[in-house]
């Protein structure tokens, strides 16, 4: 860490973990006899505890959204680009939060965490989790850390489905919920592209049916296949184009090359593919992406939309982005129709991007100052 | 403050709903909001536009009204305004429809392209008007559908809307003698209230 970057950014943080042992009933109808979330904040709680703000995360993600672990940390957290100074998410005027989700691979209760009644890692046994899990466990994460509502639950992708679930459950601690590339359900094409992720985990020889851990070999391949898959809906073709192109990593395109990576994209996918793979959990991202499968905003609402909205009493600000096709702005615009019928306050844009799904995770100027001017008026006592 | 923007004000009722066609950078509904404590909603195309309305604190959608507007349920407002865009949308009289749909008033104001600078304009120079309140160009210009203020009184008997109240714009402030007369010849800007 530089001071350069020290200075727009919250600098050195540390996670700190909670622990719960009142029971937690799941949707699924087993119990959690106790858990633990790692979390970091970053800002000040002000003394009428109105500026907190909860950051969700998606698919991959965990609590460490912004900052660094240490001077040396080269990276910083997944959304350094949005939290710190004088970002939109502006740590000197919110007490921002950012957990690692329920079933999560980073220190939070999981697959890989041990099973008390067993006291062996629960693996495949960990009890499947849905988006209200997460949320009924963040609300004790709120409980403890004294904030009654939220200023704003902030979350894209999967974090936008929790941020929507919070407001629909918990309609009275959540000021504004914003929503960024998400959508209220996953299509058929959605849960097909996870469903091929966990294929690729499951056929990994080594995943042994879960039951890896024990036997201290990774499915590496499959979760690096899976993680693959994965990118290519996060990215736009042309974002794909522009960044990779048709370009080979040596010899030429007439002769091709002796390589074993020929395209420069194969060697990106690969890349990020070997990434992943070291520093994931194959169970958690089985869990995870059903989680996503399963989310259905208004399932419980007769399927209606407006009529699970009327239940929200925040304000909400919904962002799509035009290369977007994981969760296209049509997806987001589903969002705002309903919203509008039910007669919540929103504010949508689509924000022209090249960069597809994951511009959510970028400093796209445009994106950047909607954002900030939104959040303006988030955190004031009223 | 817009000349015609302040004209509107008065008839929309203290706490009223309030949509807003093509809102600008949301002055308007800014001064609605503070003014006459709304609960005020925008519709915008342009990025600028929905930035600056947001930094207001307001709540902008960004919608493009030439793709019609079904998604707002009947009656969702209690008054839907559209200042200066009747002019520049595909089909004026559908949006007008829509309008009436969505809220139970809508206010619209437009340029009088029947004021006596157009006509003669038109009739000395024989080429499109172009001045400080029309400053385009015929080809590029936005105001693709400009009608006077009895066109616009035509159609609205047409479609059975109801006029509740007229106000014109004339070109001098204090004065607006002339332009209450004779509309179609001295109104640079008319404002509608209207109902079905």
């Amino acid at each position: 860490m530089t001071a350069g970057k020290q200075q727009h950014s919250v600098g050195v943080v540390k996670p700190r973990t909670a622990h719960f042992s009142e029971p937690l009933l799941l949707a699924c109808g087993r119990e959690l006899a106790d858990y633990q979330l790692v979390y970091e904040t970053y800002g000040e709680l002000n003394s009428a505890r109105s500026n907190a703000v909860l950051i969700c995360h998606a698919l991959s993600g965990h609590h460490h959204a912004a900052g660094y672990h240490d001077e040396d940390d080269k990276k910083p957290g997944w959304w350094e680009e949005c939290i710190g100074p004088g970002k939109p998410i502006d740590t000197d005027r919110f007490y921002v939060v950012s957990l690692n989700n329920l079933g999560g691979c980073h220190g939070s209760t999981g697959p890989s965490s041990i099973n008390p009644a067993t006291g062996e890692c629960w693996g495949p046994d960990f009890p499947p989790l849905r988006v209200r899990d997460w949320v009924n466990s963040q609300v004790r994460l709120a409980d403890l850390l004294g904030v009654e509502c939220w200023a704003a639950v902030i979350g894209g992708s999967l974090g936008g489905m929790q941020a929507m679930r919070w407001s629909l459950e918990y309609p009275d601690r959540v000021k504004h919920c914003v929503v960024i590339a998400a959508a209220m359900k996953l299509s058929a094409q959605n849960i097909a592209f996870n469903e091929i992720a966990r294929q690729a985990i499951q056929a990994d020889p080594d995943f042994a049916q879960g039951n890896y851990l024990k036997n201290g070999a990774i499915p590496a391949k499959g979760l690096a296949l899976a993680r693959m898959v994965g990118h290519i809906t996060y990215l736009s073709d042309d974002a794909m184009a522009s960044k990779f192109g048709r370009d080979l990593r040596l010899g030429s395109l007439e002769q091709g090359t002796e390589d074993e990576i020929e395209f420069q994209v194969e060697s990106y996918l690969r890349y990020q593919g070997n990434q992943f793979s070291t520093n994931f959990d194959a169970n958690t991202y089985i869990l995870m992406t059903r989680a996503l499968d399963y989310f259905d905003l208004a399932r419980e609402y007769d399927n209606d939309p407006v009529a699970a909205f009327k239940r929200a009493q925040s304000d909400f600000l919904v962002l799509s982005f035009s290369t977007d096709w994981r969760f296209s702005p049509s997806r987001s615009r589903e969002i705002v129709d309903a919203l509008i019928a039910a007669g919540r306050p929103v504010t949508y844009a689509e924000i022209e991007a090249d960069e597809g799904h994951d511009a959510f995770l970028m400093p796209i100027p445009r994106y950047v100052k909607l954002f900030s001017a939104y959040m303006q008026r988030v955190g004031g006592v009223d | 403050m817009r000349l015609d923007l302040a004209h509107i004000q008065k008839w929309i009722a203290p706490g009223s709903r309030v949509l807003d066609l093509g809102c600008g950078d949301g002055e308007f509904l800014d001064l609605l909001t503070t003014e006459r404590q709304v609960k005020g909603m925008g519709l915008e195309i342009d990025e600028d536009n929905i930035t600056a309305g947001v930094s207001r604190g307001l709540n902008i959608v960004q919608q493009n009204m030439d793709k019609g507007l079904a998604n707002f349920p009947d009656n969702s407002f209690d008054t839907v305004v559209m200042a200066h865009a009747l002019q520049a949308v595909h089909f004026p009289d559908r949006v007008l429809d829509e309008m009436l749909r969505i809220g139970g008033e809508g206010i619209v104001t437009f340029p009088n392209f029947g004021h006596w600078s157009c006509r003669l304009h038109l009739l000395s120079r024989g080429r499109m008007p172009v001045s400080r309140f029309m400053p385009y160009n015929w080809y590029d210009t936005p105001n693709i559908h400009f009608c006077t203020v009895q066109d616009f009184e035509h159609l609205c008997q047409e479609r059975g809307i109801r006029i509740l109240a007229r106000d014109m714009v004339g070109n001098t402030r204090r004065r607006p003698l002339l332009a209450s007369l004779w509309p179609n010849l001295f109104a640079v800007t008319a404002i509608y209230h209207i109902t079905r």
